[in-house]
């Protein structure tokens, strides 16, 4: 344990690897240290915004959704209420459409018959008239007869 | 082997001597003379150390600690330039872990308004002090066995006989540092309190200015005895640290001769192990005290009382 030179000699050498440090080493890790903790802090607190940003948007795209699914059941309903109007509607057209048919068939069918009834008539009647001018034998005078011919028509 | 004791003596001795150059009465400088022959082969001592007085350096001390010093900025010098804040390789990693230790000690500890030279100064010594106390792991004959062109240390065929590897073991090396944190003491104190205030600081405290000689009593011893200590605790624990594997190497001395011999340099290893186990913990503490203390004394020159 002697005190020497070498007290000074450690003692330069130690003053200039402070000084190295500090001008050369120091700055430059703290620089980049620093850097990245910037980096690092600012990159969570995007992050943390995303995430709130997102939490966000899942909100409202389940309010939109919800929305959505009641418009949509609002729609069905109408649909089906006014599906089921128009096939009420549709079966009370169809209805009165038949009705109508239906009538004009019965007085076609008994224009019809009134027809051949008036075509039998005169037709039994032109028969009547042969089958008695070939009983009588003789020509009956049309016109005279006429009357009784229109009257025996006219009792078929 | 008749006279083991004085082996003993002599390699202990052998250990705890420097390699020395310096200047004799005779105004010749040379390397040291210890037991009649030169510490370096082929050279002419014409004193011994004592006798050299205090224009002597340790050579082996000022080697260590300026290549380990060395290789820490050119380390710290190539993370730094090479730094990016993206993507840190894993050496910048270490490196960052590192300084955010000091940075953190630094706030911790220095409160104070910030000084430029906090950070470097913490770092250098923590990292240089933990370089040098790491020196203490090395096996104690081997820097040494090296140094003599890979002969016993002591043999005479040798090139340099003693070689500490070991510099916190030398006081000059923790009191050189030391010392420049008293400079730095003094100098921030100065700055910080004007040189008025400063010694206003160590007479009128802590009994008032009527007391001022009291004061001075209590005041000085400990201003000073706490910057000295800062530099002892550092050579103490170290040099015990290597004297305690100095005398676990005795164990070792006869594993050839007996079976004693044999059984003792067993204990020798395990007793080593442990001692280096335990000085793991001892040489990152001390480095890690010197800072931090060195932190706190000059955050007490920038504080006002």
């Amino acid at each position: 344990m002697n005190f020497n030179a070498t007290l000074f000699g450690q003692l330069l050498a130690f003053v200039f690897f402070v000084w190295f440090t500090m001008q050369y080493v120091w700055p430059y890790i703290l620089e980049a240290l620093e850097e990245r903790e910037k980096e690092i802090s600012d990159g969570l607190e995007a992050a943390s915004r995303g995430k709130r940003e997102l939490d966000e948007a899942n909100q409202r795209k389940a309010e939109i959704l919800e929305e959505a699914k009641k418009e949509a059941a609002d729609l069905v309903n109408q649909a089906n209420a006014r599906a089921s109007q128009l096939v009420e509607d549709a079966k009370a057209t169809a209805h009165e459409e038949a009705e109508r048919i239906k009538v004009s068939a019965q007085s076609d069918l008994e224009q019809a018959a009134k027809r051949t009834k008036e075509e039998l008539r005169s037709e039994v009647a032109a028969l009547a008239v042969a089958g008695a001018e070939k009983i009588l034998g003789s020509e009956i005078d049309k016109d005279r007869n006429a009357q009784i011919i229109d009257q025996i028509a006219e009792e078929l | 082997m008749a006279s083991k004791e004085l082996n003993s003596t002599d390699y202990i001795e052998h250990h705890l001597t420097n390699l020395t150059y310096g200047k004799c009465p005779d105004g010749t400088w040379s390397f040291a003379e210890v037991h009649g022959k030169s510490q370096v082969a082929g050279t002419e001592a014409s004193c011994n150390i004592s006798e050299m007085g205090f224009w002597a350096f340790q050579v082996d001390t000022l080697f260590m600690s300026v290549l380990l010093g060395m290789g820490m900025i050119f380390f710290m010098r190539r993370v730094a330039k090479n730094a990016s804040s993206s993507k840190p390789g894993r050496i910048q990693n270490a490196v960052e872990y590192l300084v955010t230790l000091v940075r953190d000690q630094v706030q911790d500890n220095f409160t104070a308004d910030k000084n430029p030279l906090m950070g470097p100064l913490a770092l250098t010594i923590f990292v240089w002090v933990f370089l040098m106390n790491l020196m203490d792991l090395i096996p104690i004959d081997l820097v040494p066995w090296i140094a003599n062109g890979f002969t016993a240390p002591n043999a005479d065929g040798g090139a340099i006989h003693y070689f500490k590897v070991l510099p916190v073991a030398d006081i000059n090396a923790p009191m050189g540092m030391a010392l420049g944190v008293l400079i730095l003491i003094h100098y921030y104190s100065i700055k910080n309190k004007g040189l008025g205030g400063f010694l206003a600081e160590l007479t009128f405290q802590p009994y008032g200015k009527w007391m001022a000689p009291i004061n001075v009593i209590f005041e000085i011893p400990g201003f000073y005895a706490k910057q000295l200590a800062l530099g002892l605790r550092l050579y103490g624990n170290l040099f015990a640290g290597e004297m305690i594997f100095i005398l676990i190497a005795l164990f070792f001395g006869g594993f050839f001769s007996s079976i004693t011999g044999v059984l003792a340099g067993v204990a020798g290893l395990a007793l080593n192990f442990i001692w280096a186990v335990f000085h793991i913990l001892v040489v990152i503490l001390q480095a890690f005290l010197f800072m931090v203390l060195t932190l706190v004394y000059l955050q007490q020159a920038h504080e006002h009382h």
